[in-house]
């Protein structure tokens, strides 16, 4: 069993141009999903789900979202957890005041209106680019903060923006323990995944690309940059909008603005910036990183603490906590700046040739 | 009239605090084309810095003058201000050189969780009190004038002095130094600057060290304004806008912005801020720096745009 496409001939369009060419790769990821859909479950326990696989699986979800805009369009972003608060709190509202709402279609209608928001935000990019963007998306991120803790109407008068859902099913599958939560999350993960790497090799995604690597050279061209840049905010709001749904709604059950401060906007961007750029591999890498180190370290330290006879207090902790990540995550950037995924091809490149590399 | 000129005084003060904040950004990104996430943690860790050591030097050297143990913690500060430029520029810029944007804002902003962390690990999380002996209470000028006169607050208004002096100083140092000439030498070309014999990395250190010394005064002043906690990071959030307002490349830029944003900002909030439930000061600075940009992409006096395919 050895990592080469000798001999696999593609004698059909269809054959040529699907996502995975070569056929290890396929039985791969059917093998990945097979483990991810039976495995998993009967494996994991109920703290592996809560705390580790279902942030990892929503957090990806966002971060496929963010990625799409600033890895594919290369649009920078800091205003991310404003659209997951976004679709989290619209998705309420469908959730509370229609009855009978489905929660699937509020998840939907959720990513609708984020994705609405979205493209409002997004209209700055056509004219200011680079840092100044970074730094105008900002906006975004404190308008919403704000909304949602000041705007009675929006959180259906509850005192500071804090609210709750209960009663969770989708086509009358009760989404109470963790493990159908997690499968839930699970199914609408893959088909956003499939639904993302479809558009990034489709006609759209083509187009984001241009719009990213030279702007000016591609709209002499022919490419148009407001429906390029505007839609690229759409699809990744709509994307960060169902992960704010999923996030409030089965992650955390009774959420406030809070859940969707500053703080998780950078995390989304940390997620893209070490799993790669313009990757989707590469978002699942981020977000697999950024969710487990903290609770690694979280585990790691006091142990190491007792290990060299020092206890470390809590706040100590907190703080050491802050200090390596932040460290750790300069340090991949130097050793690593295209991000874990680039890892993977290379590592990909060298299995190909082994164990014959000349 | 008398209520509403209180309020822009009020506004054009805060706003010379944001402009020294916001000298620090511009400084680092007109020498290194960094932005630099990190300054809000450099102000709290120089803040923290000169808290704590103007509480623990009288107790270490027997020095009870107030003033004696402020300089001596001063120049403690500012030198582990210098340790942390250096730091910064041996560690991790001299290994990012040439990389994109993004990747750098990211790296400033891992210096800005492990600066947190270490600040807060070696001088302590609680909430410290710096006393530089600025007078408190507010006086009331121009009585004659209006009906009740005008009150201005003394702390803000001194305040204010110190970073038009700081600026003043800064601009000195860039026109008239040697140093300063090789700054903006850098600035403009860092390949031409290098190739007439100008040592990029040492000029790097330079210009962090001075921002480094920028957040200590902003520190100092904020924290004796609001006292030194974690919430001081945020400070450097709320000078963000005053910065693309203003244009990432310029030093005056950096001060119309914030006078800009300050008396935007108050009025905003004293006459908006009422009829829609108050707090709106922070997303509108952001609001107002954008509308800027839209006709000005480059901000205020940024440098020009200019596209080739």
């Amino acid at each position: 069993m050895i990592y080469r496409e000798n001999g696999q001939f593609k004698t059909s369009y269809a054959a040529d141009q699907q996502i995975f060419p070569i056929l290890q790769d396929r039985w791969a990821i059917l093998g990945i999903l097979a483990f991810a859909f039976i495995a998993v479950p009967l494996l994991a326990d109920e703290y592996l789900f809560r705390a580790i696989l279902i942030p990892f699986l929503i957090l990806s979800l966002a971060a496929l979202g963010v990625n799409l805009l600033v890895g594919y369009c290369g649009q920078i972003t800091l205003g991310a957890g404003a659209f997951m608060a976004v679709g989290a709190y619209a998705a309420y509202n469908f959730f509370v005041r229609v009855d009978d709402m489905p929660l699937l279609a509020a998840l939907l209608l959720g990513g609708a209106t984020s994705a609405a928001v979205g493209v409002v935000f997004g209209v700055p990019s056509l004219r200011v680019r680079g840092l100044y963007l970074a730094v105008a998306t900002l906006a975004a991120q404190f308008f919403w903060d704000w909304a949602f803790l000041r705007i009675k109407w929006f959180t259906n008068d509850s005192s500071s923006g804090s609210v709750s859902v209960s009663n969770l099913s989708v086509f009358g599958w009760d989404l109470k323990s963790p493990t159908d939560v997690y499968l839930f999350c699970l199914a609408v993960l893959v088909v956003f995944a499939l639904l993302a790497k479809n558009m990034t090799r489709g006609a759209i995604g083509r187009q984001w690309m241009a719009i990213r690597d030279m702007d000016v050279a591609a709209e002499v061209i022919g490419i148009r940059p407001m429906y390029a840049k505007l839609s690229a905010f759409a699809v990744s709001s709509f994307f960060l909008g169902v992960a704010g749904g999923l996030w409030g709604f089965v992650h955390l059950g009774a959420w406030e603005p809070a859940a969707f401060s500053l703080d998780r906007s950078f995390q989304l961007l940390f997620m893209v910036i070490i799993g790669g750029l313009g990757s989707i591999m590469g978002s699942f890498f981020g977000a697999a990183f950024i969710v487990i180190l903290p609770i690694f370290l979280n585990q790691m330290l006091p142990w190491l603490g007792d290990l060299v006879g020092v206890s470390i207090s809590t706040a100590g902790v907190s703080h050491a906590e802050i200090m390596i990540f932040g460290a750790l995550i300069v340090f991949f950037l130097i050793v690593e700046p295209h991000g874990i995924a680039r890892l993977w091809s290379t590592a990909k490149e060298k299995l190909r040739l082994w164990p014959f590399p000349h | 009239m008398g209520f509403f000129l209180e309020v822009l005084i009020g506004g054009l003060m805060t706003g010379m605090l944001y402009s020294l904040v916001a000298l620090g950004f511009v400084l680092i990104f007109k020498a290194s084309g960094v932005f630099n996430f990190a300054q809000g943690a450099m102000v709290l860790f120089a803040a923290l810095a000169m808290a704590r050591f103007s509480e623990w030097i009288p107790g270490w050297l027997g020095v009870e003058n107030l003033m004696v143990a402020n300089i001596l913690a001063f120049i403690i500060a500012a030198f582990l201000m210098f340790v942390v430029a250096w730091l910064i520029e041996r560690l991790v810029l001299r290994h990012l050189v040439n990389q994109e944007g993004a990747t750098l804002l990211m790296a400033t902003l891992g210096i800005a969780y492990f600066i947190d962390g270490l600040g807060q690990t070696v001088f302590g999380s609680d909430i410290y009190k710096i006393d530089v002996g600025m007078p408190k209470e507010p006086v009331m000028v121009l009585q004659g004038v209006f009906e009740g006169g005008l009150l201005i607050n003394k702390e803000d208004f001194i305040a204010a002095l110190v970073a038009a002096l700081l600026v003043a100083a800064l601009a000195l140092f860039f026109q008239k130094t040697a140093t300063g000439r090789a700054l903006r030498a850098v600035a403009d070309d860092h390949q031409a600057a290098q190739s007439i014999g100008i040592p990029l990395n040492r000029i790097w250190v330079i210009v962090w060290c001075v921002a480094g010394i920028v957040a200590l005064v902003a520190g100092i002043i904020w924290g004796s304004k609001l006292g030194v906690q974690f919430s001081l990071v945020t400070v450097a959030l709320r000078a963000l806008p005053v910065v693309i307002l203003g244009g990432l490349t310029s030093v005056p830029g950096a001060i119309i912005g914030g006078l800009i944003i300050g008396v935007g900002e108050k009025v905003s909030e004293v006459y908006l801020g009422p009829l829609v439930g108050g707090g709106i000061e922070i997303w509108f600075a952001y609001m107002l720096a954008l509308v800027f940009l839209l006709f000005r992409p480059q901000g205020l006096f940024g440098e020009k745009i200019i596209d080739r395919v």
